[in-house]
């Protein structure tokens, strides 16, 4: 899966990035080589390093962040994915490993590139969102451009049309105390953009939000990720967000990663119990797609209607209900991909049926 | 090994044993009543010659920075006498104007005119101008020492112990070192007022950088800032608030010094008058004086504190107030340069009530005589003789009305036995052991009881409530009380203050309790306790020694009307900050408010009341000392022997004492304070 893609595509590369919190753990690795071998190698480490009471907050996480992408990075509490979004831009410094950022290690940059980095190329938006509380909304936006040392004029006209593209305009003298939770975020998010960064880091920006606000925000977030085309990383804990949101997404454990894939990928083949888990919760129909199901093999009938491969299951179940023949699947480019009748839907979302009743004969 | 559950009860019983004992046979061994005297080791000699030593050495160096420091201050008092007082007040209610409205303004204009009409102007601004120069030093020290704790985990290692031992060790008693090396003058004032008052910046200054939330250090970081963009422009102004109140407690701090040191003398400003007035019996113009430092201090206090809780504005209007305050002073600056009156106050316009009030005093206490006298003897007789030397002696027939006959002692016995056996056979076994113990001591009085037993209990006590490391602390600090000769001082401070704690502890948590019952009482406790913690703690002294002359039972009072504040704080604030839950849970369970307060709030509560508890004792031992001024014989007067005959040995020795015994009450009762927050898992903020 990862082996298409040409290195050209890819913005940011984690690669066997280990951090480790306690006393010296350097000693465990050959000088900052995260590379220790395989999977299970990196497991036996890992217990190692437990059993010598130091804590491993992330182990061996590679993966790879693709221009324009929304990489999520899913796990509960305590699993290492806030760490881990840390390490990318050296807030935390990883114990060993590599970060490539446009192919040039990251951890090799001295503490004024790395500034230089921060300034250039990164923004972030965190949790709490991390708002200055003495600044008003727009010195709060126009806070990345003033440690730059861009005038007040150029910042304040930079920082105004941040506010305007997240929805604020009016509220700039307001001071981050004054607004709403959604409000905020929406400051935070500003902030992070005002530097026009190419890598976004958002960690569980919506997280400390009620329910509805959230939805609005990811909407929001996915309409502003259209018009801008970052690569982005994101973090959260809600294995529904990760869905509606991700391109691909890693779901980690304990520090390490268990899987890496489209949202789909995960759900029709988890990689083991603990990813089945999650996908139970999950209404497959609105996640599967046409695509997932279309079989190349099944035979077309003239009359067959046709679908975009991306149209989500649930929205073809009218019409599978009346058609008993089924639909035809075309790609984005209008090729077609094979057909789908109501049986293939039934098939694919039996498979995620963990407890089946037993059916007496 | 006796098991875990009957040890406690049988070594409080071998106690009291022990005194009883040991009481009896002091009587035949001089040695066990008294400390024998050949025995004690003498540190004054060795600090005398150590402090002789460094004044050979390093004299002329003190001398010489004192000279220099010296000069600040006289320009501050040259600029404050120069400057028209009409410009001074306005200057005031400008900052109170801008600070927190017109009711501060109000505030500060009337305060400054009171100084004016009762004719302290002059020495109000002495008092002021050491101020003046000495909250921008102790905040600036303080500061670049809470940034050096802040950021090196050994640094602040360091600086803590420092701290607790400047703010611990009584005031008085460290400005003897700085008498001994500066000499006689201002600068001793000012050195003391710094070292004092810049503890609370540090604290605050490291408290408010670390509770700067990470995130937002962290968006600074990803904002791409440089680590010293990152501590001005992120850190320092998050922690903004806190660092400000370190200003605000700075200030307090350092005036409440000045007036302290006001006690060497020579200095011409205001606490001066209100002890030379004090000395003088002319209690009408010491409470004059007194009034005048109360409203600086509250003046200071409110202003600072409006800066520090400001929220910060855009920066867009925010300068023109400034523009047209300079231009009002200008305007009155330009108007007392044409009326006189505006630039010197008038002398006949001066207001003396004092005689006056002296007059009407006289006469009160000469009309409430034998209430007076009845409230005395009666608390000194029926409380504060048998606690200090036992129900043994203080029971004759012209304190009690009867004597102690063999039958009367027997019956006394029988009755202590009693309440004993009844708490033992209602499984209590310690509450009986601790019974026995109570009625052992208060027979025999706390100045009687034989040192090596009340040792014992004492250390016995910190280790039940703190564990091993305090107990050796404690025996430690004890031994160095004992050794140095200042044993009988010590249990005369013990039995004063303790009197005073307790009384302020069981006043003082039923006011709480009732404050937290009813809003009205509440409303009516707030600003008297306002003004009672921000009055330096001199004022405090005057009215009751107007009324009950000098004496310990004035010291007492005195000391209960400063300890009593935390006890009634905490236990308030205990009450009403209990989990929201709980108290709906208790409602739908059907309490009754009784049953509420008894059962659920109180128990609840507890941690919060054992830190009043804690707060009260530390309060009740700083005010000891200033206590001594009106007649107390304990450690307290020794600290005035040594600073009245530059004897630093001697005072020394009972500051350290003191500071001993503050840090050891101190680390009992948070003790069993943070026992109880783990046990419910409930955390107790500071008041």
């Amino acid at each position: 899966m990862e082996s298409d893609v040409r290195s050209a595509d890819v913005k940011l590369s984690c690669r066997n990035v280990w951090k480790v919190y306690g006393k010296n753990p350097e000693r465990f690795f050959d000088g900052r080589r995260g590379d220790v071998g395989t999977e299970g190698d990196a497991r036996v480490l890992a217990d190692k390093l437990r059993e010598n009471d130091l804590i491993v907050a992330s182990a061996n996480v590679s993966f790879d962040v693709k221009v324009g992408e929304i990489f999520v990075i899913m796990g509960l509490s305590g699993s290492g994915k806030s760490t881990m979004v840390r390490c990318l831009s050296r807030i935390v410094e990883p114990t060993a490993g590599e970060i490539l950022l446009d192919g040039e290690n990251l951890l090799a940059a001295s503490k004024r590139e790395l500034i230089e980095y921060r300034r250039s190329k990164m923004g972030m938006v965190f949790q709490n969102f991390g708002l200055m509380p003495h600044l008003n909304v727009l010195d709060n936006v126009a806070f990345p451009l003033e440690v730059q040392g861009m005038d007040l004029k150029d910042r304040r006209t930079k920082a105004m049309e941040m506010i305007e593209r997240v929805g604020l305009s009016g509220r700039e003298g307001s001071f981050p105390a004054q607004l709403s939770g959604g409000q905020q975020q929406r400051v935070g998010i500003a902030r992070s953009l005002a530097v026009e960064p190419e890598l976004w880091f958002l960690d569980e920006p919506f997280s400390a939000l009620d329910p509805l606000i959230r939805r609005q925000m990811q909407d929001e977030f996915l309409r502003l990720q259209r018009e801008l085309h970052k690569s982005i990383v994101f973090i959260t804990h809600d294995f529904l967000e990760a869905l509606r949101i991700a391109d691909r997404m890693a779901i980690m454990r304990d520090g390490m990663v268990v899987q890496i894939g489209r949202p789909a990928d995960l759900i029709l083949n988890p990689a083991d119990d603990y990813v089945r888990e999650f996908t139970n919760d999950v209404p497959w129909e609105m996640v599967l797609t046409a695509g997932d199901i279309a079989d190349p093999d099944r035979p077309v009938v003239a009359g067959m209607g046709q679908v975009s491969a991306d149209t989500t299951v649930d929205l073809l179940l009218p019409y599978l209900a009346n058609h008993e023949a089924g639909v035809k699947v075309n790609d984005a480019g209008g090729n077609y991909l094979g057909a789908m009748n109501a049986m293939d839907v039934v098939k694919a979302l039996a498979s995620g049926v963990p407890e089946p009743v037993e059916v007496m004969a | 090994m006796i098991a875990q559950e009957i040890r406690q009860p049988v070594i409080w019983s071998a106690l009291a044993v022990l005194a009883l004992v040991l009481w009896l046979a002091s009587g035949s061994i001089d040695a066990l009543a008294k400390f024998p005297a050949d025995w004690v080791l003498a540190p004054t000699a060795v600090m005398n010659a150590f402090m002789e030593r460094c004044v050979e050495l390093f004299g002329p160096a003190f001398k010489a920075v004192g000279w220099v420091l010296e000069w600040p201050v006289r320009w501050a008092q040259m600029l404050l006498h120069a400057l028209p007082w009409s410009v001074i007040a306005t200057f005031f209610v400008l900052l109170g104007w801008f600070g927190a409205g017109w009711r501060l303004a109000l505030f500060a204009g009337v305060s400054l005119l009171y100084m004016a009409v009762i004719g302290y102007w002059g020495e109000s601004m002495n008092t002021l101008a050491i101020v003046l120069i000495s909250v921008p030093m102790a905040v600036l020290v303080g500061f670049a020492f809470g940034v050096l704790g802040f950021y090196s985990e050994r640094a602040k290692r360091i600086i803590m112990p420092i701290l607790d031992l400047l703010q611990t060790i009584p005031a008085f008693a460290y400005l003897l070192p700085i008498l001994i090396l500066f000499g006689f003058g201002t600068t001793v004032g000012l050195v003391a007022s710094v070292l004092y008052a810049f503890p609370p910046m540090v604290r605050n200054t490291i408290l408010g950088l670390r509770a700067v939330p990470g995130e937002i250090v962290e968006a600074g970081v990803m904002s791409g800032t440089t680590p010293w963009q990152l501590f001005w422009k992120v850190r320092l102004p998050a922690a903004r608030k806190q660092v400000l109140l370190g200003v605000n407690q700075s200030t307090m701090a350092s005036l409440s010094m000045v007036i302290i040191a006001s006690i060497i003398g020579g200095t011409n400003d205001i606490g001066w008058e209100v002890l030379s007035t004090m000395r003088k019996a002319d209690f009408g113009a010491s409470l004059l004086a007194g009034f005048v430092i109360a409203l600086i201090a509250m003046a200071l206090d409110r202003i600072t504190y409006a800066y520090a809780m400001k929220p910060k504005e855009i920066d867009g209007p925010a300068r023109s107030p400034w523009i047209v305050g300079g231009a009002v002073l200008l305007g009155v600056a330009a108007l007392s340069l044409v009326i006189p009156a505006l630039n010197e106050w008038p002398k006949n316009f001066v207001w003396n009530p004092a005689p006056a009030m002296n007059a009407a005093l006289e006469k009160a206490v000469v009309d409430w005589r034998l209430w007076i006298e009845a409230i005395k003897n009666s608390a000194f007789f029926y409380v504060m003789l048998p606690i200090k030397i036992g129900l043994g002696q203080a029971v004759s027939p012209f304190t009690w009305g009867f004597a102690l006959t063999p039958m009367l002692k027997a019956g006394y016995a029988a009755f202590v036995l009693a309440a004993a056996g009844w708490a033992y056979f209602r499984n209590r076994a310690t509450l009986a052991s601790l019974i026995l113990l109570w009625g052992v001591v208060s027979f025999i009085g706390l100045t009687n009881t034989p040192w090596p037993a009340l040792f014992a209990i004492i250390v016995y006590a910190a280790y039940v409530t703190a564990g091993r490391g305090l107990a050796i602390g404690t025996a430690l600090a004890l031994a160095f009380l004992i050794l140095a000769g200042v044993w009988p001082q010590s249990v005369l401070s013990l039995y004063l203050c303790g009197i005073a704690v307790l009384i302020s502890f069981v006043v003082g948590t039923a006011i709480g309790i009732w404050a937290s019952e009813s809003r009205i009482v509440s409303a009516i406790m707030r600003p008297i306790m306002d003004t009672l913690q921000t009055m330096p703690l001199f004022v405090i002294l005057i009215p009751f020694v107007m009324v009950f002359k000098i004496g310990e039972f004035t010291a007492l009072l005195a000391v209960i009307a400063y300890a009593i504040v935390p006890a009634i704080r905490y236990t308030e604030h205990g009450l009403r900050n209990l989990p929201g839950e709980v108290i709906e849970a208790a409602e739908t369970i059907g309490c009754s408010r009784w049953q509420m307060l008894l059962r659920v709030k109180l128990p609840l509560a507890l941690p919060a009341i054992m830190l009043g508890l804690n707060q009260t004792i530390i309060y009740g031992i700083g005010m000891l000392v200033i206590a001594a001024l009106v007649g107390t014989n304990g450690l307290g007067q020794q600290i005035y022997i040594g600073l009245g005959d530059g004897d630093f040995g001697v005072g020394m020795t009972a500051g350290i004492g003191m500071a001993a015994i503050a840090m050891i009450a101190d680390r009992m009762t948070q003790a069993v304070s943070r026992r109880r927050q783990e046990k419910y898992g409930l955390e107790v903020q500071a008041v």
